[in-house]
């Protein structure tokens, strides 16, 4: 199990955000996390990196226990967010957000090459400042900013969030591509539909609590989630997700 | 002499202090982007640099005393954020600023106490003050051009620090975006600090070169600090080139008021082309409305 986590709760000043939420990835597999906005997703994956401080619980990646630890040490874990609205350093060339992903990795210019393989646009505009791409060219450069790392495990805020259709589809392919790279992936996401696609298993977040989890396909079928996240009614049974 | 000659020799001594200026601007700006402090004892950097180097030069050849002081300079700045500015986050930008005032009182107040308030200075780097080179029709002291020489060296060598090294990167990734620098396992803590380092040893460096110019006192640093601070607002605050160009002009500026104007006046006039230029740029004359800085962790 790479990823465990146990009765994990944290917020921020009084207010608890997330409220004991358990929840484990193993390798190897996409796991969804999916919730309405303000459910806790980003403030569970900022307990996990250290973004956060958890107010108690468990937090173990590769069975070493990491809650408590700074931000800057998720990466020895081998663990990296890409955080929501993707955050890249916008004064920056494609080229140096790519080198600083890799700020630990001593084989920074050739895992580039592979990034760049990967998202061969990136490649094209190295030389771009950041801050000008195209809000799906950010997400390629975020996602392949965190894979100069080389993670095992990719914690994914949202990654389509604002994007047009055509390139949210994009985006899901290459998450879904992780898997050949060898890297697990915890995605946070809205689009419910393309996210139990792609996904192993999933999770369902509902005010800081975990309250559903299952296979993605059997979650896919699950009345609650056709109700609330698939916008489909309960005696559509067709399996063809439709789109509210 | 003509009256071309000495517009050049004014211009000449405007553009030797205003690399002084340019230095506590660009020391500024390393600061404030990386950590949103507006460090106003910066000037205090170029006080101590000149008076560990009049010291060490008692016991070393200059130029090792010069290394040496700008070692030193560099810890303190240093020790200055792991020992204050790194336990006062989340604190308003107006009381940081406030802490700088106190921590430069306390520097000149210690500096009294190290070396008393005496005028000293070192060396000429070559020749005396009486040496010149004959440039371009105006007489030049050699340490003029040690000053635009060795700052010209430094300014260089730290962009291109902060542009072509991994290191320098992830210092103005921190700057850019500290959480994402973060999650980059960059430990910001450690670039802080850095930031106060290289912006001493840089200040340190100026003072050491200045020294046999202007002299080296133990009050020098708050009016310097002053015009660097002007000189980095009017260059647009967190823009390299900017501050160089902003100290430049405030150098410039003050040579030719004090050959225009009373000598009550030396100061005023760079002040109140700061005032102007403010008025018509709000974000200095490079600067963009967007240049902000980090101000949380
Ligand atoms: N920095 C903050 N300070 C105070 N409260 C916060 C902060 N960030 C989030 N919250 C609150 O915590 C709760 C959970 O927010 P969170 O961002 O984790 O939700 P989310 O599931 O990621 O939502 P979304 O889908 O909109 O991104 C919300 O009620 C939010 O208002
Ligand atoms: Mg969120």
């Amino acid at each position: 199990m790479l990823l465990q986590v146990k009765n994990l709760r944290c917020g921020y000043g009084s207010l608890e955000a997330v409220r004991g939420a358990s929840l484990h990835v193993c390798t190897g597999e996409i796991v969804g996390l999916l919730g309405a906005n303000g459910a806790g997703k980003t403030s569970l994956l900022k307990a996990l990196v250290g973004l956060l401080l958890p107010w108690s619980g468990e937090v173990r990646i590769a069975g070493r226990e990491t809650s408590g630890q700074p931000a800057w040490r998720c990466v020895s874990n081998s663990t990296v967010l890409v955080p929501e609205g993707k955050m890249i350093f916008a004064e920056m060339s494609v080229r140096e957000n790519l080198l600083v992903g890799g700020y630990h990795n001593p084989d920074r210019r050739m895992q580039m090459e592979l990034v760049f393989e990967r998202f061969p646009r990136l490649r094209e505009r190295q030389g771009q400042v950041a801050g000008t791409l195209s809000g799906g060219e950010q997400q390629m450069l975020a996602i392949g900013r965190a894979l100069m790392a080389r993670p095992m495990l990719l914690l994914l805020d949202e990654p389509s969030m604002g994007l047009a259709p055509l390139m949210v589809k994009e985006v899901f392919a290459e998450i879904f591509r992780m898997k050949d790279a060898g890297v697990t992936v915890l995605l946070v996401e809205q689009n419910a539909t393309a996210t139990l696609k792609v996904a192993d298993r999933a999770y369902v977040m509902e005010t800081g609590e975990i309250v559903l989890e299952g296979d993605a396909g059997d979650l896919a079928h699950h009345p609650l989630v056709k109700r609330a996240y698939l916008g489909q009614r309960d005696e559509d049974d067709s399996g063809q997700p439709r789109q509210k | 002499m003509g009256t071309g000659d000495l517009a050049l020799q004014y211009l000449l001594s405007g553009i030797t202090k205003g690399s002084i200026y340019a230095v506590v601007a660009i020391g500024f700006n390393l600061i404030y982007s990386a950590t949103g402090v507006l460090n106003l004892a910066q000037g205090e950097f170029i006080m101590l640099g000149g008076m560990v180097a009049v010291t060490l030069a008692h016991y070393v050849p200059l130029p090792v005393a010069v290394a040496g002081a700008v070692l030193v300079v560099t810890l303190v700045g240093c020790l200055l954020e792991w020992s204050l500015f790194r336990r006062l986050p989340n604190h308003s930008v107006l009381h940081l600023i406030i802490v700088t005032i106190g921590v430069s009182i306390v520097i000149q107040e210690a500096s009294l106490h190290i070396w008393d308030e005496k005028v000293r200075s070192l060396p000429y780097f070559t020749g005396n003050e009486v040496s010149s080179i004959h440039l371009l029709g105006a007489a030049i002291s050699p340490q003029v051009l040690w000053v635009l020489g060795t700052i010209t060296v430094a300014v260089v060598a730290l962009h291109g620090f902060l542009k072509y090294t991994l290191t320098g990167r992830a210092m103005r990734a921190c700057s850019a975006n500290p959480e994402a620098a973060m999650l980059a396992g960059i430990n910001i803590r450690n670039m802080r600090t850095l930031s106060f380092g290289l912006s001493a040893g840089l200040g340190a460096l100026a003072g050491c070169v200045i020294s046999p110019i202007t002299m080296t006192h133990y009050e020098m640093g708050a009016p310097l600090a002053i015009k660097g601070f002007a000189a980095a607002i009017l260059g647009g605050l967190g823009n390299p080139m900017g501050a160089v160009a902003g100290g430049l002009l405030v150098g410039v500026l003050e040579a030719v008021s004090v050959s225009r104007m009373p000598a009550a006046y030396n100061d005023v006039a760079a002040f109140v082309v700061l005032l102007l230029v403010l008025f018509v740029r709000p974000h200095g004359i490079f600067g963009l409305p967007s240049g902000q800085a980090v101000r949380e962790h």
